[in-house]
Order: structure tokens, then C-alpha cells, then sequence
């Protein structure tokens, strides 16, 4: 039997179809969210939404490519293509162009390609190799120090672009460690941190050490009460300060500007409704006013008179919102809550380390887009400039989610050749 | 390296998943269906968008007369996509327009766009308006916006103002600041001060209920900008001294400009036949524009700027200060004059016979100043006549002509003053001489200058050796413009040469072409010219400056085809010198006369 039969015979389909509903759903909200009279058709090239119909076919083709591809070729070369995007990184360091205050494109005519969407598969395929590599010892520091390089070293690169929002996406690394065997105690942690952060900034720290404090205080009382306990809750107590002080510190110091300003809108400490609160506002109008039907398909008036900026891109799901109510923008939640579980359950499957560890990298990357994509538009979420998985227009997004995607969709077809 | 223990994660992460969909969904529901705010002010029919249109800035004379203000009226605009359920009819008979005219101006906003405000009718006189306001809430998807027009408390300065109109699609495609419908200047200072006199547009967001009512701003006026009004402007004009030249000038075609020659601000700045301003604003516009245009005598033609004359006898001074300054011409230089027998040049006046060259500005005698032009073109300091022409041109190119001077009005013209390649061309290179070009000794010839030249060649003269670039505007808003703005330009030819030629001017006025016209107590200092037009009767020129040791005022007349330079042009130059000096005129029967004859 010939690989392609097997291709289409053993492809996990569920995959295939929510995404393709997915970047159908998105190409028709973008254009509705760019609709222009005097180009009514979609496929209008002079329009966003045309050019995301090029992007389509081109992601199509790339995903066809990708399962007509070797498996093995991503496990063999994943440190190859890491390295080749981390070179990427630095080179537009050096020689990209600046859009919109970020020095992370390289423009090529009239389109502009960002290395750092290609980051996000490079360094899950490197991750996945390492883990899958060799008999690892958990408890090594090797086993624990590598995989923070291998994330933190695109973060970091991409950090020095001046585009934070793609250099938190490697946070959502933290789910692969998790699942690799990281304590939960880090998650906790990360929450506990994330609480201790936001509570900073929004009473100040004078506030929040004495609670702390107290807290530690009544802690002391439900513990049994020996050198070891006592010793590690006082250190604990003393790295709660210490991060405390830093928040204040770092955001004092070293947050520019908007970024600072961001914060405090959403915390509700400023309202600076047509600056950086204005986005957030609109948005919530605009997803608000859909009620629960939606106000029909090309009927947003939001979108009309451009109340929401950058509204085919970061802020796709407004026209959703908008649009097609409460009931799309739940079609749409729970289409993305099903991809992610399925991305899951098919990395469970998987018999290589590789395939399962490069899922889990899968839906991690995704579910953070997701989370901090749509917790945005609906004032969740601090206003963090990252596209929705499918659904916002761009060809680098796009591209670079369906490859990430396709490339797990290929190992788990070939996952019945390993015994 | 998974660790079977582990796999059990698997459901810790999908719960993860699940409870974060959960909560947005929980969000969502909040936002969408329990809090109903969003929804109010986001309606589709809610929320209008209304431009508000900043006045323009107000113009005032260098008195702080006012010139120009506005007066509100009302644009009728159109939502098409809420247009529904009209009585046509009606609407039409308070429009005073046909259901035909109705629909083709529906078409019309369709076509540009369903959801932006679109012009249905502009201006709407008060009686419209009044009558339309109450029943408004009848006619869904129309609203009144407001707008300002210009207004002209007198009818003076239509050339020097310009006027505002519509933008049109260049406009539009070029600059990103106007949007279809609004208003900018077409010419004069309307154009060349556009973007301080427009000031910024403001938006306003209403809500508007189901009967099509205003009910109070979008969340309480945050997105609204508010209208800032254009800077005033405060021009360097005299409205007294520009109101009673245009009265002077009624009946004849051609332009006065007068100018302060200490700081280069033009007092008087007119071309006639002129027109009402208030003629070229609003609904009336397009009718009266179109007679204008067809008027034979010209009327939007700014002559001040734009029309282009010989200038005469006027121009000999320009040659005697090359004279001077070249060392062909000395005041002990004597040339003899065989009067209407001369040769090339005939003399037009009989005076005596050898003169030098006080006498010849006095008489404006053409040979003397032939036979100065030819010394200075066959100079032997230099290689032959044509280095000779360049120099010469340089030189008078230094006093203002042949280029434009960087006035801050619109559309000045540069004049005529030919380079030697012209002349090449035309007799070929080596095969002209001073006596091929003769005719540029006595300003007539190839050369042609504007009123606007002639006049700061007074300031000129008047400053015995520069002058600074003319202007009309002395003030934007409330800040002091004037000196630093426009540049001081200073010539090669030494003050002591320019007092040689003013002493002649002095002469002209009391001994010579211009005595018949003295003003009791105030030496002018001027010279006539008449210059011969190929196209019909002579110009009659005049320029001059007054009081001859300190002037306060240089000008140039200029009457189209009247004659000679002494019967209109000088006696109007000296009413107005007469006028801003003493403020009123003594010379009642000269006055009236001048009023009073028509050329035309």
C-alpha cells in the first residue's frame, strides 16, 4: 500500500476539520471586519480578506507538504530547525524592520514575514527531541537546566525585538514541563506569583507584606512546627518579599510607558479611555451590543465606523462577538476547547516520546493564544498584541500555526509504524 | 521518558482548558446578555457621528478692522441606510426640490456610502431650517449639521481674500485632513494661509432614539473632540486706504499696491474692475462665479499679481543706478537732447539741451537715457555686449524683477525680464547689440512687471538701496509674525547712488511731470510712465514714495489703456499718498474727477 492511502486513511480527521472550521470561520470575520463597499468580493486580492484566502491556500499546500513529509525528519532535524530560527532571530535583530514598535519583521516587497511565529514549532520540535532523546535522569541538573535554555533562549530574542506579547507565549512551556513531571507545586506557584503580582500593583506593596507576613504567621500555627518546616516557610516568606519588592521595582523602572499604562487599565487603576483603555472598551461595546444572536453577518456597527482598532488581527473575536452574539462566540470557545482536548488525547496516544511531547507543546501554545487572545477583548486579560490561533489575519500566523499543527497531525499518523 | 504516573496530567491539563472556556463563556454571558450598557450604546441606529466644522479664523485690517467673519448656516445631510418610511412628497416641498432631484441625490449618498453621513442639500436658508428642525423626528436618517461662511462686512478686498469653496477628489486624494464636503481656500490668503485660518475639526457622538430625536451624547461625551477655531489673521492692510482706492479706481481696469518701505507690509493691495466677496459665498456661488468669468473686463483677475505691463518710462531710474554704479554715469555727465528729432529714440518733452541727470529723471527724457543704457551695455571694463547684458540684468534682477518676490498671497506672477540666451535665440549668438534691444532703456521692449514689482521697487527707492520681501500679513493669532518672517533684501548699488535718483524723483514732483499734482506740506518723490501696449491705447503707470526724506508709504499705479501716466495714474497715486499721510483729502475736484470717469 502506497504512504499516501495511508496518509488519508489513518489521518485523526477530528484535527483536520476544527481546524479547517476554524480558519474558515476566521476568513469570513475578517472580512466582515474589514468590509469595503467598493470591494465587495471576498476573494477582492486589494483587501485583507483576499489576501488571507492566498494565505489559506498557501497553509493548505504548506500542511499538505508537511504529511507528505518523512515523520522522522522533524525528530531528526529539530535541533537543526531550532537553530535555524534562532539564527533567524538574531538576524532580524540586526536587519528587520520596525512595524508598529517592534523590530521583528523582515519586509520582502510588500509583505512582511516575522521569524518569531516560526519560533513557536522550532523550539516545541526542539523540546520534544530533547526529552525523547535518551534516558533522561529527572533529577539531574542537566534534565532541568536544558529545557529552560532551549525556551528561554527564543523568549529572550524575541523579548529584545521589543515584542513581549510573542515572548510570553514560551510561558506556555511550563504545561509541557508540567506534564513531563514538574511539580505542581510550580503551577501553584506560577498562580501564587501571578496573584502576588497583580495584588502589587493594584494596593502597592505596603499593603500586601503585612498580609503576607500574617499570613506566614497563621501558617506557622497548621504546620507541625519543626526546624525544616519553620526554615523553608521563612525562606518562602523571604522570596515572597523579595518578588514583591522586585514588581514594584521592575515596573517602576524598567516597563515602558504603555506597557505600564496597560497594566493599570486593566487592573482599574486608571481609566484612560482613549489611550490604552480605549481598545478594551470598544471591544467590550462591540461584543456586548451582540446580545445573544448576534446582529447578523456584515451588520456589526462597530466594525462600520472602525471603533475597534486592529480589529481583522488581534481583535478578530470582537466581530465574532458582534455578529453573531453570544451563541458564535460560544460556537467558538467550545470549538477551540475541543481542539485542545483532542490535541491532548491524541498526544496520549502517540507511542513516541517525541509525538506525544511535541502535542503537548501543541496545545500549549495554542491554549495560551487562545486564553490571552479572547481574555483581551473581554477585559480579562491585560492587552498583549497576540493573534488568535486561525482566526486573525496575517500570513506568518497563519503559516506557522498550520505547520506547528500538521507536523503533530503527522506523527500521530505515523504512530502505528513504531512498535 | 513518560512516566506512566504522569499520564494521569493528561486530565488536569483538559480541565485546565475547560475551566478557563468556562469562565469566558460565564464573561461572555455577562458581557452579552445580562449587562445590556454595551448594547444601548452601540445600537445600530444609536450613535451618529457628527463633524464639527471649527470656524474659520476671523481677518482684521492693521487697525484691527474687521474684514472678513462667518455666518452659520445649515447643511441638510443624509444616512442612507436609516433612511425609511418618508412622506417624499413633503419632504420635497420643504426642500423646494423635485421627488426626481430627491432621488438622484439619494442615489448619489447611496453610491459614496450606506453608513456615513453624506451632503443631501447644502446651506439651507434660516426659513428651511426653522420649519425642518421641527419636524425632523418625521424624517428618519436626516440630520442638520452646522456651518460657518464667510462673511464681508465691506465689499472691498475680494482679490486680496480669495474665497473658500468645496474641496474637490484631488484634494481630497492628496491630503487626508479633508474629507467630501468640507470647506478650503481657493485663492488669495484663503489659500495661502489655509491651515492656520481652517482650524481643527471636532467630532461629536449623539445618540439619536427611534424617532430620529438627539437624546444626549455617547457615554457622556469621551469620544468627543471639540471644534478648536482657526487663528485670526492680522493683515498689514489699511481698509480706510483699500476702500478708498477701489473707489478711485471704479470704472478702470488695472491695480494700485502701496506699501510701508520700512517693513515691507502692503497697505493697499487692489485690482479692479473688482467685485463684492459676499458674491462668491454659498448657494450663490456658482451662479455669480459664472458671470464673472464671462465678464470681458476680467473681474477675477487679480491684476495686482498677475497682470503683467511694460512699465515704462518708470523703469529709466533702473538704468542710471547701473550707470552709477558701473561708472559710466556720473551727476557731471551731460548727454544733449535734439528733442522729437532724436535719434534712436525720439523725446516726448522739450526741455534743455545738454542735461544731466537730474534733469533727465525730471523730464524723463528718452535719449539721455538711451545713451546711458548704450554706456552701460557697450562697457569696456567687460567682454562685449552681451557679459554687458548679463551684468545689467543681474542688477535689476537685485531691485525686484523678473522673478517673483515671495509675496504670501497667491499666484504671483514673476514678470518679464529676458536672459541673454532669449536673445540668442532670437538674432542669434554675437549678432545683437545695445542698439538691437534699445527699446529696455525706457522700460518698453520685451520687459513686463507687475504691480506688485513696481510698487517695492518704490519701497526701493524709498529705502535708497533694499527692500523687504512685501507681505500682508502682519499677525497670526496672537502671535507677532511680520519682521522675522520675510527676508531683507539689499542690492550692490550703494545708498549714495539711490540718493542721486531720489533727488531727480524730488524734482519730477516739483519741477517736472508729476508738479501739476504736489501735496500741500508732503514731498513726493515718483515718476510717470505711459507705456506703449501693443494691444490698444497706453498704460498709464505712476510710482512713487512719500515724504521724500522719511516715506511711510511707496506705490504703484497702474490704469489699463488711459493714456498717459500723468492724467490717471498720478493723480490717483497722490490722492492715496494725500489720504494716508493727512487722513483726508483737500484736492476735492481732483478726487471727484478721478471717481468719477469711467474707462470702460
Amino acid at each position: 500500500m502506497s504512504e499516501r492511502n495511508n496518509i488519508f486513511n489513518e489521518i485523526d480527521w477530528k484535527l483536520v476539520v476544527l481546524y479547517l472550521l476554524l480558519v474558515l470561520m476566521g476568513w469570513i470575520n475578517i472580512y466582515a471586519a474589514v468590509y469595503n463597499e467598493d470591494h465587495r468580493s471576498i476573494i477582492d486580492l486589494s483587501q485583507s480578506y483576499g489576501r488571507q484566502m492566498i494565505w489559506i491556500i498557501t497553509s493548505l499546500f504548506l500542511g499538505l507538504v508537511v504529511l507528505l513529509t518523512d515523520a522522522r525528519f522533524f525528530s531528526t532535524f529539530a535541533y537543526l530547525i531550532y537553530g535555524f530560527v534562532i539564527v533567524l532571530l538574531l538576524a532580524v535583530l540586526a536587519f528587520g524592520t520596525e512595524i508598529s514598535g517592534s523590530k521583528s519583521w523582515f519586509q520582502i516587497g510588500s509583505f512582511a514575514i516575522q521569524p518569531a511565529e516560526f519560533g513557536k514549532f522550532a523550539t516545541n520540535l526542539a523540546l520534544a527531541r530533547f526529552f525523547s532523546g535518551q534516558q533522561l535522569n529527572i533529577k539531574s541538573f542537566r534534565t532541568r537546566f536544558i529545557p529552560l535554555l532551549i525556551i528561554g533562549l527564543p523568549a529572550l530574542l524575541i523579548q529584545l525585538q521589543n515584542d513581549t506579547g510573542s515572548a510570553l507565549v514560551y510561558s506556555a512551556f511550563l504545561l509541557v514541563l508540567y506534564r513531563m513531571g514538574l511539580s505542581g507545586n510550580f503551577l501553584l506557584a506560577g498562580v501564587m506569583f501571578v496573584v502576588l503580582a497583580l495584588s502589587t500593583l493594584m494596593v502597592g506593596y505596603l499593603y500586601v507584606i503585612p498580609v503576607l507576613v500574617v499570613l506566614a504567621g497563621l501558617l506557622l500555627f497548621f504546620i507541625r512546627r519543626n526546624r525544616r518546616n519553620i526554615i523553608n516557610l521563612l525562606a518562602l516568606l523571604m522570596l515572597g518579599i523579595g518578588f514583591i519588592y522586585s514588581v514594584d521595582y521592575v515596573v517602576d523602572n524598567f516597563l515602558g510607558a504603555h506597557q505600564k499604562t496597560r497594566i493599570h487599565v486593566l487592573l482599574g487603576k486608571e481609566l484612560d479611555l482613549k489611550g490604552a483603555g480605549y481598545n478594551v472598551n470598544q471591544s467590550k461595546i462591540a461584543i456586548g451590543s451582540g446580545g445573544f444572536g448576534g446582529k447578523g453577518f456584515l451588520n456589526g456597527t462597530q466594525t462600520k465606523y472602525n471603533f475597534v482598532p486592529e480589529q481583522s488581527t488581534d481583535f478578530i473575536f470582537c466581530t465574532v462577538g458582534e455578529e453573531w452574539g453570544f451563541i458564535g462566540s460560544t460556537v467558538v470557545i467550545v470549538l477551540f476547547i475541543l481542539l485542545l482536548s483532542r490535541i491532548v488525547m491524541v498526544a496520549e496516544r502517540q507511542r513516541s516520546d517525541f509525538g506525544k511531547i511535541y502535542g503537548y507543546g501543541v496545545a500549549s501554545i495554542l491554549f495560551f493564544h487562545f486564553a490571552v487572545n479572547i481574555g483581551m477583548t473581554i477585559g480579562l486579560m491585560p492587552v498583549i498584541g497576540i493573534p488568535l490561533p486561525f482566526f486573525s489575519y496575517g500570513g506568518s500566523s497563519l503559516w506557522s500555526f498550520t505547520i506547528l499543527l500538521f507536523i503533530f497531525i503527522k506523527q500521530d499518523i505515523r504512530r502505528n509504524a513504531i512498535l | 521518558m513518560a512516566n506512566k504516573s504522569l499520564a494521569s496530567r493528561k486530565q488536569n491539563v483538559i480541565a485546565i482548558f475547560v475551566v478557563v472556556g468556562f469562565i469566558y463563556l460565564v464573561r461572555l454571558f455577562y458581557l452579552q446578555i445580562i449587562d445590556d450598557s454595551y448594547e444601548l450604546s452601540a445600537n445600530n441606529n444609536v450613535l451618529r457621528h457628527i463633524i464639527q466644522y471649527p470656524a474659520r479664523g476671523l481677518i482684521y485690517d492693521r487697525n484691527g478692522k474687521l474684514l472678513v467673519y462667518n455666518e452659520a448656516v445649515y447643511d441638510l445631510m443624509v444616512l442612507p441606510h436609516q433612511v425609511r418610511d418618508i412622506d417624499t412628497l413633503e419632504f420635497c416641498r420643504l426642500l423646494e426640490i423635485t421627488p426626481e432631484g430627491f432621488r438622484q441625490r439619494l442615489i448619489k449618498a447611496r453610491n459614496y456610502s450606506l453608513y456615513k453621513p453624506s451632503l443631501f442639500e447644502k446651506q439651507l436658508s434660516k426659513e428651511t431650517y426653522g420649519y425642518l428642525e421641527e419636524k425632523m423626528y418625521r424624517f428618519r436618517g436626516f440630520f442638520v449639521q452646522s456651518r460657518t461662511l464667510r462673511k464681508y462686512p465691506s465689499p472691498i478686498g475680494a482679490h486680496l481674500f480669495g474665497y473658500v469653496g468645496e474641496v474637490n477628489q484631488t484634494i481630497i486624494d492628496k491630503n487626508p485632513y479633508y474629507k467630501s464636503g468640507d470647506y478650503i481656500g481657493i485663492s488669495g490668503i484663503e489659500k495661502t494661509y489655509e491651515e492656520v485660518l481652517r482650524g481643527k475639526k471636532g467630532k461629536k457622538i449623539k445618540m439619536v432614539d427611534v424617532h430620529n430625536r438627539e437624546v444626549g451624547s455617547f457615554q457622556d461625551g469621551i469620544y468627543d473632540t471639540v471644534a478648536e477655531m482657526g487663528k485670526d489673521l492680522y493683515l498689514t492692510i489699511d481698509a480706510d486706504l483699500q476702500e478708498y482706492g477701489e473707489r478711485l479706481m471704479q470704472g478702470k481696469m488695472g491695480s494700485i499696491v502701496a506699501i510701508e518701505p520700512a517693513t515691507g507690509e502692503i497697505l493697499t493691495f487692489l485690482s479692479s474692475p473688482a467685485y463684492d466677496p459676499n458674491l462668491l459665498v454659498g448657494r450663490v456661488r456658482g451662479k455669480n462665479f459664472g458671470s464673472l468669468v464671462k465678464d470681458p473686463v476680467k473681474p477675477l483677475l487679480n491684476r495686482a499679481l498677475m497682470g503683467q505691463y511694460p512699465p515704462g518710462s518708470t523703469f529709466k531710474m533702473v538704468n542710471d543706478l547701473i550707470g552709477l554704479k558701473e561708472g559710466v554715469l556720473t551727476t557731471s555727465t551731460l548727454y544733449s537732447c535734439q528733442g522729437p528729432g532724436s535719434s534712436p529714440i525720439r523725446c516726448t518733452h522739450n526741455h534743455q539741451s545738454p542735461l544731466n541727470v537730474y534733469t533727465a529723471i525730471q523730464q524723463s527724457c528718452n535719449p539721455f537715457h538711451w545713451l546711458v543704457y548704450r554706456s552701460i551695455l557697450n562697457n569696456p571694463r567687460h567682454k562685449g555686449t552681451r557679459e554687458n547684458y548679463v551684468i545689467w540684468r543681474d542688477y535689476v534682477m537685485q531691485m525686484g524683477f523678473g522673478h517673483k518676490l515671495g509675496a504670501d498671497t497667491d499666484s504671483e506672477l514673476p514678470g518679464n525680464l529676458p536672459p541673454a540666451e532669449t536673445y540668442d535665440a532670437i538674432y542669434g549668438k554675437g549678432r545683437w547689440s545695445a542698439m538691437t534691444i534699445r527699446s529696455l532703456s525706457i522700460g518698453q521692449g520685451e520687459i513686463l512687471v507687475t504691480p506688485l514689482q513696481l510698487a517695492n521697487y518704490g519701497a526701493l527707492l524709498a529705502n535708497r538701496g533694499h527692500y523687504i520681501v512685501p507681505h500682508v500679513v502682519k499677525q497670526i493669532g496672537d502671535i507677532p509674525t511680520g519682521e522675522n518672517r520675510f527676508k531683507k533684501v539689499t542690492g550692490e548699488i550703494s545708498p549714495a547712488s539711490y540718493e542721486i535718483i531720489v533727488e531727480g524723483m524730488r524734482q519730477v514732483a516739483t519741477l517736472g511731470t508729476a508738479r501739476w499734482f504736489q501735496i500741500k506740506d508732503i514731498t513726493m518723490c515718483g515718476k510717470t510712465g505711459t507705456a506703449e501696449n501693443p494691444h490698444g491705447k497706453d498704460h498709464s503707470l505712476f510710482m512713487a514714495f512719500a515724504p521724500a526724506d522719511n516715506p511711510v508709504i511707496a506705490i504703484a499705479v497702474v490704469v489699463e489703456n488711459a493714456g498717459f501716466g500723468s492724467t490717471w495714474a498720478l493723480p490717483i497715486a497722490s490722492l492715496m499718498i494725500e489720504k494716508y499721510i493727512n487722513g483726508e483729502v483737500s484736492r476735492k475736484q481732483i478726487e471727484e474727477d478721478m471717481m468719477n470717469k469711467r474707462l470702460f
